[in-house]
């Protein structure tokens, strides 16, 4: 059996899974110490169950704790930054486009060096350990251990980040090291920001794990445990401690992945209705598809693998105005149940219009009984053209396809959505996250420009599947369950030359799991 | 005269996404640039042609390479300042200042790095007013102005120099090398006097960009429609609205082609749009008929937020407005006409300019 859990900004959520079947569920307060919440909902599923902890053989944890702690500036640990790119670059150091609380925070400890490559894999310029050496011994002096280090185009070769790293552990032998090749793709100051992250980020990750542990333990569950990653696999404790940027929007993607278990499809549309807000994600192959923008985290742009989601002002708490008529942007939120009319508050919401409607029987429906028949007619309508537009904006043609809804404003969903081949409301829909967390799978990723004047097309793509598929088995999935899910091919552009950047994604099941 | 400070080139950078008609490059890497050389050595003077001396040299400063390469090799910095005064230096003249060769997307604002760092005058005027793939095609080129003495840097601190017979020469050869270089080279190019520049040169898009740029930002702070505020910044006409029914790319000669159709949404309900684009967006087609075609501009704006979008980033189910405004009227000139004519880019159509197609709406 496995255990899920998600811990969202409002509630921690929890299932106890036996295979495919969903054997309990509960939903409790996120507390401010998160290992708190998680012991508590842990109880509560066990519990409600009535299992043996024996019989669990792993526990899946989502997090939304450290996107959290870079938007707050709380627990970051100074970290200092080495390039390797000169003599380019120069004019635009690490840290240049960060909000300035958040870099004095971090530091600004940046150092350029010798080094890189350019698209097609040549050397910027020759690598210099002398001089990696003398940053080692500046970052030394002046006491930081936390260093991320970066080198152009190290996604088409990273050996001389592979090498800076070596150096600098035989300055700092406690040196907590990140290297961007290990977590961006391509766009040298988003990645490296990435990394910069990551490693000021790594003695939370290591106080919050051990957390994680000590919960685990004091409930006498001995599995092994695991935290999402925001591309809906998962990675175990040691790894998470080592890469705790990879669950940025992890919640999301479990929500997603969650609703692609449920309604056992793997290419649909997520519609995830909150309070709020409504978020509208893709399922291709059963997982998330990726943004391919940036994405900024606390200010900061980085452009790591991130769930594509679209967000509309539309929840079960969103504020109706009646003429001219508007439904959202602006939601009574976490306040439904005191301000809502069918909990004895005086605001009009699209919960009570529902209700009004007949939809579902919430609270006192008599406290809505008066309210015209039009205007709950209107507002249906409109809540299904907002999440009819969302969904088609999210789509890649106009071949209708399935879409799956769930959140706890699912009941905003009351008819037929345009260019839908079906709407499926699959069970446990209010914990589709933690389902998501519980049912996760291992992967591995390869995203590299390739110079197709060497390499046939059909080679360069063996090498990035090769490459996907043993970075899935280092991670810890069993090398007989490795598949390709995804791969994808960009010509580029401006350029007379062959070259074309290719990306791959593979996963597997974790190994005795 | 007048000083550009970090909210300028804010605002100047929005603007020059609009103007850069879904190509140019992100302006992002040259507003990071401009911002930190502003940051570092002041303000920089933005000068009128008229405030300067006819015979005063001016050397327009640009990048060129692939777009995708400049965000992961990011450019030196003395890469820029060596192609700029190697042209001098060639030249035999010290040049008085810098300004933009295209007016669109990321070339509109890498100048500014120069001219903060050599603390010399931006002069408000460029020479497309818009964004084009290749070098040749400028209203210089009509005008005889040429784009050699080129030169071209890479961070090594190589220099290139090229002399050539034609415009068209230096977009060839210098193509060829910037592969060589990994992809990115710094330029400087079409040198001219104040006195050719005010015959030839397109006036005031720095601020043209920082205004349409200034626009957006208000339209969002006061709720208005930025779409509207765009479409009368640039003065342009509202060719569609509606959504993305297709996108179809492909890659020709390195160079990134494709088309998208849309299907109309409120008055335009039951309209289709087919959009054409290489690099940037070259014509539009509603219901089969033209109706806007290069040289013209063709922007597609988000339809909520007024944020352009690139012709990479076009996708279907997207939200968007289409407008189109005129070209500077240097480009109806038969010589200027000749290098951007929808024919050049190989469509069987004449030349009618926007704004008389859309005469009385």
């Amino acid at each position: 059996m496995r255990i899920g859990i998600d811990v969202g900004g409002t509630n921690t959520d929890a299932v106890l899974m036996d295979g495919t079947a969903v054997v309990s569920s509960t939903k409790t307060p996120t507390t401010a110490n998160v290992s708190e919440g998680i012991a508590r909902a842990l109880r509560d599923v066990i519990a409600d169950s009535g299992i043996n902890t024996e019989t669990i053989d792993g526990v899946m944890i989502g997090t939304t704790h450290f996107t959290n702690a870079v938007v707050e500036r709380k627990h970051l640990t100074p970290t200092a930054c080495i390039r390797l790119g000169l003599p380019a670059t120069v004019c635009l150091p690490p840290m240049v486009d960060w909000p300035l609380d958040l870099r004095d925070i971090v530091g600004g400890n940046a150092h350029l060096a010798h080094g890189g490559h350019e698209f097609d894999g040549r050397e910027i310029s020759a690598f210099e350990p002398d001089e990696v050496r003398d940053i080692a011994e500046k970052i030394k002096a002046a006491g930081l251990n936390a260093i991320a280090i970066s080198s152009v185009f190290s996604p088409v070769n990273s050996t001389f980040e592979e090498q800076s790293a070596e150096i600098v552990r035989s300055v700092i032998p406690n040196a907590n090291i990140t290297l961007s090749s290990e977590i961006g793709r391509i766009g040298l100051l988003e990645r490296e920001n990435a990394a910069i992250m990551n490693s000021c980020l790594r003695q939370l990750a290591a106080r919050t794990v051990d957390g994680f542990k000590a919960a685990l333990d004091e409930l006498q569950i001995a599995s092994p445990f695991y935290i999402s990653q925001n591309d809906g696999t998962l990675m175990n404790a040691d790894f998470a401690k080592e890469y705790p940027v990879l669950t940025f929007a992890s919640g999301p993607t479990n929500s997603m992945r969650g609703a692609a278990f449920l309604s056992g499809l793997k290419d649909a549309i997520v519609v995830d209705v909150g309070g709020t807000t409504t978020d509208i994600g893709v399922l291709q192959h059963g997982f998330p598809r990726v943004a391919a923008l940036a994405v900024e985290i606390g200010g900061v742009r980085t452009n790591f693998r991130m769930p594509d989601t679209y967000s509309i002002g539309l929840g079960g708490g969103s504020l109706i105005q009646e003429d001219p008529l508007k439904v959202g942007p602006r939601s009574v939120g976490y306040e439904l149940t005191e301000k809502a009319l069918v909990f004895g508050g005086d605001v009009l919401t699209t919960t009570d219009v529902i209700v009004a409607g007949g939809g579902e029987d919430i609270g006192n429906k008599h406290a809505v009984s008066g309210l015209d028949a039009g205007l709950v007619t209107a507002v249906q309508a409109r809540i299904m053209e907002m999440i009819a537009i969302a969904v088609d904006r999210m789509k890649t043609s106009a071949t209708p396809v399935p879409v799956i809804v769930v959140g706890g404003g699912s009941i905003l969903v009351t008819g037929e959505i345009e260019g839908a081949s079906e709407i499926i409301k699959p069970d446990h829909f209010p914990v589709a996250n933690a389902i998501g967390a519980a049912i996760a799978q291992v992967g591995g990723e390869c995203d590299r420009i390739f110079s197709l004047a060497e390499l046939s097309r059909d080679e360069a793509l063996d090498q990035a599947k090769q490459e996907a598929s043993d970075r899935a088995i280092n991670a810890g999935a069993a090398a007989e369950s490795v598949d390709i899910v995804d791969v994808e091919e960009v010509p580029l552009a401006y350029l007379p030359g062959n070259a074309t950047r290719i990306m791959v994604k593979a996963v597997g099941d974790l190994v005795g799991a | 005269m007048r000083l550009l400070y970090e909210e300028n080139i804010e605002d100047i950078a929005l603007g020059a996404a609009v103007l850069g008609t879904g190509g140019g490059g992100d302006p992002y890497v040259g507003k990071l640039m401009a911002r930190e050389a502003v940051r570092q050595y002041g303000p920089v003077e933005l000068y009128t042609l008229d405030e300067l001396d006819d015979d005063d040299l001016i050397v327009p400063s640009a990048g060129m390479g692939a777009p995708i390469v400049i965000v992961e090799k990011l450019p030196a910095g003395d890469d820029m300042i060596r192609a700029f005064q190697a042209l001098g230096k060639y030249s035999g003249r010290t040049p008085r200042g810098t300004m933009s060769i295209e007016a669109g997307g990321l070339n509109s604002i890498m100048p500014i790095y120069v001219a903060a760092r050599l603390r010399i005058p931006m002069v408000d005027c460029d020479g497309m007013g818009r964004a084009f793939p290749e070098i040749q095609m400028t209203i210089f080129t009509a005008y005889g102005i040429t784009a050699s003495p080129f030169a071209m840097s890479d961070e090594r601190g190589n220099v290139l120099l090229m002399d050539t017979v034609s415009n068209k020469w230096v977009e060839t050869f210098a193509r060829s090398c910037v592969v060589h270089m990994g992809a990115e080279g710094m330029i400087a190019l079409y040198s001219a006097t104040v006195k050719q520049l005010k015959e030839a040169a397109i006036y005031g898009t720095i601020t043209l960009a920082e205004e349409i740029g200034q626009t957006v930002r208000d339209a969002r702070i006061n709720e208005a429609n930025p779409v509207d505020a765009v479409r009368a910044a640039v003065g342009g006409f509202l060719i569609f609205r509606g959504k993305i029914t297709d996108v179809d790319r492909r890659i020709e000669g390195g160079w990134n082609r494709g088309d998208a159709t849309m299907a109309g949404t409120g008055e335009f309900e039951g309209q289709a749009l087919k959009l054409d684009f290489q690099n940037e967006h070259l014509a539009v087609r509603v219901n089969g008929e033209f109706a806007a075609t290069v040289p013209d501009l063709i922007a597609v704006l988000d339809g909520e937020t007024g944020e352009p979008i690139t012709t990479e980033a076009l996708r279907y189910g997207m939200r968007v407005a289409v407008i189109a405004f005129p070209c500077a009227p240097q480009w109806r000139e038969p010589d200027a006409l000749k290098l951007a004519h929808p024919r050049y880019f190989g469509y069987d159509v004449d030349y009618i300019p926007v704004e008389e197609r859309y005469r009385g709406l």
